[in-house]
């Protein structure tokens, strides 16, 4: 697979105690393990399996992901943000790598 | 071709005539919508009908016959998945590949200013006088210039670079040279599109003149305009190169193909590409 590379985008800005949209995204073959390869033989499976977002350290989202969803998942959200502080984004492969991305965002 | 016209300019006698139809989807092509990618770059998506394509009433995008929903992903380059590959192929660029040590960057520079318009003149003739793809002038930078290997046509290094270097032609009319050394190539390609193929005996103007508009299984036929290509399929969750089209709707033909990248496929690929002359090229479209 290609190197694994996520997205991340929020709004310019916002007042203390608004709620944003969070858009994230990730390049994954998201291998369901039903597939089979030319030789027949089952291609096992590798999804990312579980996605967090975490605001200064606070749980916004804990989401368990299903061999189902397509390549590439796209998670969008709102989440209410207090002050300023950092998003860390977090993805957990079925191969046991972790992904993390981190970005910062101002209330005006 | 009652039903190519916008559903509210349609008479009601030629109502009837387009509801006999079944599966006709009187909505197609959606003439109000509007490609503005991100809300500041605006996407020409209809053009006039010239002597190019005598049997279409106006040029329409593939963009204009999908649902709202895939034509909203595109209008946004963060949900457009196509720009994963977009990223792959700026990376790409900038990467020295081959026994030379050279990479795309070190001769052409910038790629916005020096791809730029690229895509929008493609496939074009070289200058020993050969018809030439994108495909064919990357690689051969890549054998000829840098020592590298050739990439696959539709491999994922190829169609991450054709992805990247369509995007800086981006907003630009289609333009491609059809006259001069160009001319026999594109009467070749003119005289495959209306040829009969495979156990079905379709040619690409059965589906993408005569019936533009209607249902082709769960799908909306469009007029197979390429000025999208490279494009995110969401069936394949990847890029499709436009060789690679041809040849699957060849194949829906019960025919044995062409293959990727073969002369057959470079004259027809500026064939259709002269169909969407003063369409933009679209950078990376999303489509089902």
């Amino acid at each position: 697979m290609t190197e694994v590379r996520p997205r991340i985008r929020l709004p310019r800005s916002a007042s203390a105690g608004d709620s944003i949209v969070v858009k994230t995204l990730i390049n994954h073959d998201m291998e369901s393990g039903q597939r089979r390869n030319s030789a027949g033989e089952t291609i096992p499976r590798q999804i990312i399996n579980r996605f967090t977002c975490e605001f200064n350290g606070v749980m916004v989202l804990d989401a368990a992901l299903e061999p189902a969803i397509s390549a590439n998942p796209y998670m969008e959200f709102e989440a209410v943000v207090p002050e300023s502080g950092d998003f860390v984004f977090t993805w957990y492969d079925d191969n046991g790598e972790v992904y993390t991305a981190t970005e910062t965002f101002e209330v005006s | 071709m009652q039903h190519l016209k916008p559903a509210k300019t349609l008479a009601l006698a030629s109502a009837c005539v387009a509801a006999l139809w079944s599966g006709a989807a009187l909505a197609d092509p959606d003439l109000s919508a509007d490609l503005m990618i991100d809300g500041e770059l605006h996407i020409v998506t209809q053009a006039p009908a010239d002597d190019i394509v005598p049997n279409l009433p106006a040029r329409y995008s593939g963009w204009l016959f999908r649902d709202p929903a895939t034509r909203d992903m595109q209008a946004d380059d963060f949900e457009n998945p196509a720009m994963l590959a977009v990223d792959s192929g700026a990376e790409l660029w900038e990467t020295a590949d081959g026994t030379a040590g050279q990479s795309c960057q070190d001769c052409h520079d910038d790629a916005e200013e020096s791809m730029a318009g690229v895509r929008a003149r493609m496939p074009h003739v070289n200058a020993d006088g050969e018809l030439w793809s994108m495909e064919n002038y990357v690689n051969n930078c890549r054998t000829e210039r840098m020592g590298a290997e050739a990439w696959r046509w539709s491999g994922g290094e190829m169609t991450s670079m054709t992805a990247f270097i369509s995007m800086q032609s981006r907003g630009m009319p289609v333009a491609v040279q059809i006259d001069g050394p160009a001319a026999p190539y594109w009467e070749q390609g003119r005289d495959m599109y209306y040829t009969r193929y495979g156990q079905l005996e379709l040619s690409c103007s059965s589906c993408h003149e005569e019936s533009t508009g209607m249902m082709i299984r769960a799908d909306h036929l469009s007029q197979g305009q390429i000025s999208g290509f490279p494009t995110y399929r969401l069936k394949n969750a990847g890029i499709v190169s436009i060789h690679n089209r041809f040849r699957g709707c060849i194949r829906d033909t019960r025919a044995e193909t062409f293959a990727e990248g073969s002369e057959e496929f470079r004259a027809l690929e500026l064939y259709v590409a002269s169909r969407g002359m003063g369409l933009d090229v679209e950078g990376v479209s999303v489509r089902p």
